[in-house]
């Protein structure tokens, strides 16, 4: 089940500055209110981009010249909190293809590339510089080369850390692990046996379907 | 003769079913824990693919995030929230997974279902779609908290693409002062090494301070592992475990009993064994500690000033200065003193039976602040049903709680318990960020509930050692 190969992806950027950037802001509880995903891509930054009363605060990701723009760069630790898958779910829905940051909490990390969001680290100065730049152009193009590790605004380039089973996910169009972790159902039920779990008829007959 | 491996090691090899073509794991999850919030998209993949669930024995349902605690009448004012709960019960029926659902007698957060059933055992590998499942790292269980399209995964085939974390030991030795609790321990923690000190790892909590602990204690600590960036966090089992487990509903009972109990000893780490880091921290450092800010490492002792951008490092002015703002408060201030609108008591950190006794104890003969809203909420019913059967809601009711039905209520305010505007909450449970009470504008105070009871009582932040006194050897 092999999904399309992400090598690489590009587009203007937006930046949300400042480290630590929690799922809670990226899209607050109430919105996980919700049997399904299909809605949230308004849901997201919300609060940080509108006061109680709905008027716009000005947030970058409302600047009409950053209109479409696919790329998110950030601080340290993007996505630490809660596990909601909520959070990469909204920013790829608000169009989004990437997220450049100088780390990021695991769950966020996985979640998003399972969805094949990309999300690529630079050293701390690097950032700081691509920040500026990002900043101060509003049309200026991002590009995260997936498979080289490599991230490059205009003809500056930096590079980045996907990490190895990351990057060979994106690349290979593996990363939705589904199909391989179905592959392997004959060997979860001798895992599972061999733990001491009795393996039912009923686990028996998914396997013998799968396979 | 085996080299010596720690408790992540031997856990890890036993669920490893075989290495995927990226180069993780493909791990076996004994334990798969839902809710209403983060499972209703996973049964809708599920459906979408054609697939069934593996084996739905190993998946267990509760039903805590959206439900209000003030009252249980179906439907719930809020239709989402009764879609939500609709959809969990559809979903469990339709997969033959058992449900701890309202009227069970047992419902509750889920972290706190999993060990009172007895369904949390060491040395299990358990999920669920909640960061705070690393509560269950207390029984010596590697426990992790998952994304929804994971929870599909585990739902169809029981395992999950993991990569296996490195390892550091936390040891705190020595003996922790009077009027100190596991909260305080795991907030200075994360105070010492960040809230991004976790990435990567998984914590292993060990020393005098925590073999001393009891069961409810560690899972305070495991709990906010998160908090400090490691998704999971795990005390080896000992004796404190097994006292906790014997007799409960799915714990193995008779022979299979004595059998489990030898496994789950040889599984605490070898002490030979390798770890990538060792922390070691002083009892004795370890002061009663508050959040001034807003994450959960932003925590300072109660009778130290909050930090004042004059004497930060460059690179944390940015963050300083934008928690003072949110939270208006004065650099170089005292945190003791600000004042409080509503306290919290509850959520999967802090709203265990010890913790009701325990502030019970020091609220007896004593009446909530006026103008200030305290809420207690026992994690689970069986939490509030013992506290009733003890009058332990009568201390509550009597010194002006409010004595609520068991959820996570305001811990993320995902259900009518929330703040309003900017109130400043003194709140027992784990995550400080903007907005996460409901209010994007409220203001949260992370402390220990007796911390809680003490800012109730007084109307401000207050140290509970000199509202309450101090009281020797007992802890929540």
């Amino acid at each position: 089940m092999a999904l399309q190969s992400i090598t690489q992806v590009a587009g203007r950027a937006v930046l949300i500055a400042g480290d630590d950037i929690d799922t809670d802001r990226i899209i607050p509880a109430r919105y996980l209110k919700c049997v399904t995903f299909d809605d949230l891509g308004e849901a997201l930054f919300f609060d940080e981009r509108f006061t109680e009363a709905g008027a716009s605060k000005g947030h970058p990701l409302d600047d009409p010249e950053r209109g479409a723009a696919s790329i998110i760069v950030s601080g340290d630790n993007f996505g630490c909190g809660s596990s909601r898958e909520h959070a990469p779910q909204s920013i790829q829905r608000a169009g989004f293809e990437g997220v450049i940051a100088a780390s990021f909490a695991e769950i966020f990390f996985g979640n998003a590339t399972a969805l094949g969001l990309v999300c690529a680290r630079l050293a701390p100065a690097d950032l700081a510089a691509l920040s500026v730049l990002v900043a101060a152009d509003p049309q200026l193009v991002v590009n995260i080369d997936v498979a080289n590790e490599r991230v490059t605004a205009g003809d500056i380039g930096y590079p980045a850390v996907i990490g190895d089973s990351a990057r060979d996910a994106l690349v290979s169009g593996h990363y939705d692990p589904i199909g391989e972790l179905l592959e392997g159902l004959p060997e979860v039920v001798k895992t599972a046996r061999a733990l001491g779990h009795e393996v039912s008829a009923r686990s028996d007959a998914a396997v013998g379907a799968a396979s | 003769m085996q080299p010596a491996r720690s408790l992540l090691d031997k856990v890890w090899a036993a669920h490893t079913v075989r290495t995927l073509r990226n180069g993780q794991t493909q791990l076996f999850i004994d334990t798969h824990l839902i809710h209403e919030v983060t499972s209703p998209q996973a049964f809708g993949m599920l459906r979408d693919l054609g697939l069934k669930m593996l084996m739905p024995e190993r998946t267990f349902a509760t039903v805590d995030h959206i439900v209000p605690t003030h009252t249980r009448v179906e439907p719930f004012e809020d239709d989402l929230a009764a879609e939500m709960i609709a959809e969990l019960r559809l979903n469990t029926a339709e997969h033959d997974i058992r449900f701890f659902d309202l009227g069970s007698g047992m419902q509750g957060i889920v972290h706190m279902v999993g060990p009172e059933q007895g369904i949390t055992q060491p040395g299990t590998t358990i999920a669920c779609g909640d960061s705070h499942t690393s509560t269950h790292g207390a029984f010596g269980a590697v426990a992790f908290g998952i994304g929804t399209s994971q929870v599909r995964d585990v739902l169809a085939s029981q395992t999950l693409a993991m990569s296996k974390p490195k390892l550091r030991r936390i040891e705190v030795n020595g003996k922790l002062a009077p009027g100190v609790y596991a909260k305080d321990v795991i907030l200075h923690i994360i105070r010492k090494l960040g809230v991004k000190g976790g990435i990567g790892y998984a914590y292993e909590y060990g020393g005098d301070v925590f073999d001393a602990m009891s069961m409810e204690e560690r899972m305070t600590v495991c709990n906010m592992s998160i908090e400090g960036g490691a998704r999971c966090g795990y005390v080896n089992p000992d004796q404190t475990t097994f006292d906790y487990l014997e007799g409960r509903p799915y714990s193995p009972t008779g022979a299979a009993w004595a059998e489990a109990v030898t496994a789950w000893r040889a599984l605490a780490s070898d002490p030979a064994c390798h770890y990538d880091v060792v922390v070691v921290i002083r009892a004795e450092d370890i002061p009663p500690t508050v959040t001034w800010g807003i994450n959960p490492g932003q925590a300072i002792a109660i009778d130290e000033n909050i930090p004042s951008l004059a004497g930060a490092e460059p690179h944390e002015r940015a963050s300083i200065e934008e928690a003072l703002a949110h939270m208006k408060l004065q650099g170089g201030a005292p945190i003791q003193g600000t004042k409080i609108d509503v306290a919290f008591f509850g959520s999967c950190t802090n709203a265990r039976l010890s913790d009701f006794i325990e502030v019970a104890r020091v609220i007896e003969g004593r009446r909530v602040h006026p103008g200030v809203q305290a809420i207690a909420v026992p994690g689970s019913q069986l939490v509030k049903l013992e506290c009733e059967k003890r009058g332990i809601d009568k201390v509550f009711k009597a010194a002006g709680f409010e004595w609520r039905d068991a959820g996570c209520s305001m811990c993320l305010a995902m259900n009518p318990d929330k703040l309003v505007g900017d109130q400043l909450c003194a709140s027992s449970s784990n995550r400080n960020f903007k907005g996460r009470q409901g209010s994007p504008t409220g203001r949260t105070v992370l402390m220990s509930p007796v911390m809680v009871a003490a800012a109730a009582v007084t109307g401000v932040v207050s140290d509970a050692r000199e509202v309450f006194g101090v009281h020797e050897g007992v802890s929540a």
